[in-house]
């Protein structure tokens, strides 16, 4: 059956080794009414019956590059190098257990040294962390390390964090009772009571905003800085330690990881020197075994819940590994300067994009003042979700309609370009958006 | 952290070349500062980037990362991964981790297009097969379970376990029952409960097991007043014996006002066969990578979906998926939820693992159960002359051993764990639960055969033997291993958490 390597005979001579008669006596424990409820579950599948069931449900599915896509929005479709696949369909990286046994598992325990090695490198922070789960619980970590830091409650957010985040850093400071506000100038908004304040870099909107001065305005006040950070920005910019950031975090799938619907992805935390011991999830350290040679293994773990319990920094007993493996790869094969390049061509392409659209009849940056990367908000004609609906009839996915995000910006999409924009897809969303051009009788 | 003075982290420490035997790190490969590998031309006008983004501060240089060529990568990824002990190579038999085999098929599927290359801001309609799934995937595992809804949200156990707090402590709070801010936990639980419990803002007391390793349920009664919020238990527990006393705990909890919490993390020793709901459990957490064999991935990305009674179902996570007809959709207009637990809908690409596992199995998913349980009481009997047992009640997918009192006196948990590596083996987990003084907590899981169950039995009375012999030789492993017994002390005494180049 399935995934049982044991036979009747095999079974039956482990039996007579325990000296039980049957199966059904060694669940004698489990109250008789309990057992063997009525379950209403389908038949077994065989394997190929299986693949058929998954692949109609897969079949269902639109997959990105079935279609012309512009949509980003904190889930990119980067290119991913194929040696990012190969090595995370390894058995020995994705069957493997947390390294907990150092000597068994120094493969995992090396790359996770690296991952932390790399992303210290790209955000320009001291000391990373293994990978959380993503993004948003990241962010929401780093608000609570500022709140048992400091000793204070209320958190100042930029309002353009993703809206993702913010709702979960709100679920996660409920629990302690802490205060989240946004402000759309963090910088003059953060006082003396605030533990920390958060911004974002880019902004959902795409755009660039000026992060230093949070830094120094948090630091003046106490209070924690934090930036949210997309990596493959951080591979172009200034990166967020040097702009002054005690604490780093953001989403890592842009590095080697498929959207796959919104998971998994990782998270990635680095922070400065003095709050290593704050930080959440698992460390991996550099030390030696008996015989002086290099061996890493777990450590700092009077962090982490197996053995502080209710006095843990988090209840994290995991990170996000073989995602994170994914990362490591991607960051080893590209370098810091493939990420930049591919950085820069997502900017110029999006740059293209938007200048071609907002010379059409009716279409316009929504945020003209502010510098944007390789994402923008586009005021589009006769409102955003019929655009999208029209365009998406064409193949063409031509960004996201803001208006479930904020109803004010309901005639707004928010546009994105990656390496995998390409020019002739360029070609064909302006094709496409000039049928909309004109004076406003677009409204259909 | 104690007030003691902080070593710092020896920043400036360089790895001596001269640890032999080493694999290099990914910065020592020669790999390029200056030039990634070829990219696509972008196709547009090249304009410069100050014009693109005035005001904008750009990095001088690349970040410090050398872009390492294909074959050099390939061999150094190649020769980490035989530096891991993996599920291919042996058994795993961790206690309270499921180390069953991952089907191979399951990863061929979450790699489908359709799966892995969709965007979770899609339009409902281009995204129908996934939320079939996710909807036909919280029915399966409701009926598993017996609980009225699932949330698939949460990416790993504990994550599901502080989201099953939340919704408890916001189905008090709409009930006006503000005082409850403590939660019941016994002594053996797993550490993730009562950190999830604090990061919940819940005060944690913990009750104490009985000599045979259940709760003690007249600690229970003494601790069960309106102050409780809920009581947090994992079933069979941590020494894998079935809470022969559950029903009336259930009785007991719901007569005064609390809630009763399901730690997913021994489903395996049920599943099919017995279910939370039944005994009478209102939140119940799952850990798809233990029980529905997604992998583990040297540490995650796991997925902890949590389960609610209908009492309960107006409190979770949004969104939800619902159906419409033969449509599906995200349901994110839930004003008494607890609001979102992480960005998007939850580790999709293991809901498609688990999905696929499930019905594999189908109708017949308790002989899972059946056979861990039937696997691991077959290795406690082989073992029976090797270790003494932690307790003598009947155990079921997992069991506690000690080295207290095996007939090598200074015989320790950490030197047979460490020597089973030399075997192949990895060890079982060690020094948990607490309890029990140097426990090894054994779980073979269904898919281990009987020739290897034979063949780990056999390891431990070999060792054992060879103690008796020489306990040096044994304090003395792993020999077989890539590096020798690792000092994890020096590790966290001078923390080298990255590497640096030398200035």
């Amino acid at each position: 059956m399935a995934y049982l390597p044991n036979g009747a005979d095999e079974r039956r001579q482990m039996l007579e080794a325990i000296g039980a008669a049957s199966v059904e006596e060694l669940f004698a424990t489990v109250p008789e009414r309990l057992r063997h409820p009525r379950l209403t579950l389908p038949e077994p599948l065989a394997e190929q019956d299986l693949v058929t069931e998954l692949e109609r449900l897969a079949g269902r599915n639109h997959p990105l590059g079935s279609l012309d896509s512009f949509l980003g929005a904190g889930v990119y479709r980067r290119y991913v190098p194929a040696i990012v696949r190969a090595a995370t369909a390894r058995p020995e990286f994705y069957t493997a257990y947390t390294p907990y046994q150092a000597e068994a598992s120094q493969g995992t325990l090396q790359t996770i040294f690296e991952f932390q090695s790399m992303i210290c490198e790209l955000t320009g922070m001291d000391v990373a962390n293994a990978s959380l789960y993503d993004g948003a619980t990241a962010a929401a970590e780093g608000v609570m390390m500022a709140v048992a830091q400091t000793g204070r409650r209320r958190v100042v957010a930029a309002a353009d964090l993703h809206p993702e985040t913010l709702a979960v850093i709100r679920t996660y400071g409920r629990g302690r009772g802490v205060e989240v506000v946004t402000s759309d100038d963090v910088s003059t908004s953060v006082g003396a009571g605030d533990a920390c304040a958060v911004v974002a870099m880019p902004g959902f909107l795409g755009t660039m905003g000026e992060l230093a001065p949070v830094a120094q305005a948090a630091r003046a006040v106490g209070a924690i800085s934090i930036c949210s950070a997309d990596p493959i920005a951080c591979a172009l910019v200034t990166p967020p330690g040097e702009l002054g950031f005690d604490i780093t975090v953001g989403d890592g799938q842009p590095l080697g990881v498929p959207p796959s619907f919104g998971g998994p992805h990782l998270g990635f935390m680095a922070v400065r020197q003095e709050l290593m011991r704050r930080m959440p999830g698992r460390l991996v350290g550099l030390t030696h075994d008996r015989h002086g040679r290099r061996a890493y293994a777990l450590t700092l773990q009077a962090r982490e819940q197996h053995i502080r319990r209710e006095r843990a920094t988090s209840n994290i007993c995991t990170n996000h590994a073989l995602t994170a493996l994914a990362a490591t790869v991607y960051m080893a094969r590209m370098g810091g300067a493939g990420m930049r390049q591919v950085a820069e061509i997502s900017v110029q392409r999006a740059h293209a994009l938007a200048g071609r659209l907002s010379a059409l009849d009716g279409f316009e940056l929504a945020e003209p003042a502010r510098p944007y990367l390789w994402e923008f908000a586009l005021l589009v004609p006769g409102g955003a979700d019929d655009f999208a609906r029209a365009m998406r009839r064409q193949g063409i996915v031509a960004g996201l309609p803001l208006g479930r995000f904020d109803p004010d910006r309901r005639e707004q999409l928010l546009v994105c370009c990656t390496e995998t924009s390409t020019p002739a897809s360029l070609d064909r969303y302006v094709e496409a958006a000039s049928l909309f051009a004109g004076p406003v009788e677009v409204n259909r | 952290m104690n007030g003691t003075t902080e070593p710092g982290m020896e920043m400036s420490r360089v790895p001596a070349p001269e640890w032999a035997g080493a694999e290099p790190l990914v910065f020592e490969l020669g790999g390029d500062l200056e030039r990634g590998p070829r990219e696509v031309s972008a196709g547009v006008a090249d304009r410069p980037l100050a014009e693109l983004l005035p005001g904008v501060a750009l990095r001088a240089t690349p970040a410090p990362i050398p872009a390492v060529p294909e074959p050099v990568l390939a061999r150094h990824l190649g020769r980490l991964a035989r530096r891991n002990h993996n599920l291919h190579q042996g058994i795993y038999p961790l206690g309270s981790c499921t180390m069953k085999y991952n089907p191979a098929v399951d990863e061929e599927l979450a790699r489908l297009a359709g799966f892995a290359d969709i965007h979770p801001y899609q339009d409902a309609g281009d995204v129908q097969g996934a939320l079939e799934l996710m909807w036909e995937l919280e029915r399966l595992l409701c009926e598993i379970t017996g609980m009225a809804r699932i949330s698939l949200q949460p990416a790993a156990g504990a994550h599901g376990e502080w989201t099953g707090l939340r919704m408890i402590q916001a189905y008090h709070a709409a009930r006006g029952d503000t005082q409850r801010t403590r939660v019941l936990i016994p002594d053996s639980a797993h550490g993730t409960n009562p950190a999830s419990a604090a990061l919940a803002g819940l005060e944690v007391v913990t009750i104490r097991s009985n000599p045979d390793g259940t709760v003690d349920i007249a600690d229970v009664e003494r601790h069960l007043d309106g102050r409780v919020a809920a009581i947090m238990m994992t079933n069979p527990n941590t020494l894998g014996v079935f809470e022969k006393d559950i029903l009336e705990i259930a009785r007991m909890a719901h007569q005064a006002g609390a809630l009763l919490y399901y730690d997913g993390a021994n489903l395996n020793a049920l599943v099919g066969l017995a279910r939370p709901g039944d005994m009478g459990f209102d939140v119940v957490h799952l850990n798809l990578h233990k029980t529905f064999s997604t992998p583990h991935g040297g540490g995650g990305p796991g997925s902890g979906p949590v389960g609610v009674a209908e009492a309960l179902t107006p409190f979770l996570p949004t969104p939800t998926v619902v159906r419409d007809g033969d449509r599906f959709r995200l349901d994110h207009d839930r004003p008494q939820s607890i609001g979102k637990v992480r960005s998007y809908y939850g580790n999709f690409g293991m809901l498609v693992r688990a999905y696929a596992y499930i019905r594999a199995y189908g109708s017949s998913i308790s002989a899972v159960a059946e056979n861990a349980v039937l696997n691991a009481r077959y290795l406690q009997s082989r073992l029976g002359g090797t270790f003494p047992m932690a307790v003598t009640s009947d155990s079921m997918h997992e069991f506690v051993a000690t080295t207290k009192g095996s007939r090598v006196v200074g015989l320790r948990a950490l030197d047979v764990a460490k020597r089973l590596l030399d075997y192949g083996v990895y060890a079982p987990t060690a020094y948990f639960p607490t309890t029990v003084p140097e426990a090894l907590m054994f779980e073979p899981t269904e898919t281990e055969s009987k020739r290897s169950l034979d063949l780990l039995a056999d390891v431990c009375a070999a060792i054992v033997a060879e103690a008796e012999r020489d306990l040096d030789h044994v304090r003395g492993a792993p020999y077989l291993t890539p590096v020798s017994r690792v000092d994890e002390v020096e590790a966290a005494r001078r923390p080298v958490l990255r590497w640096r180049r030398a200035e």
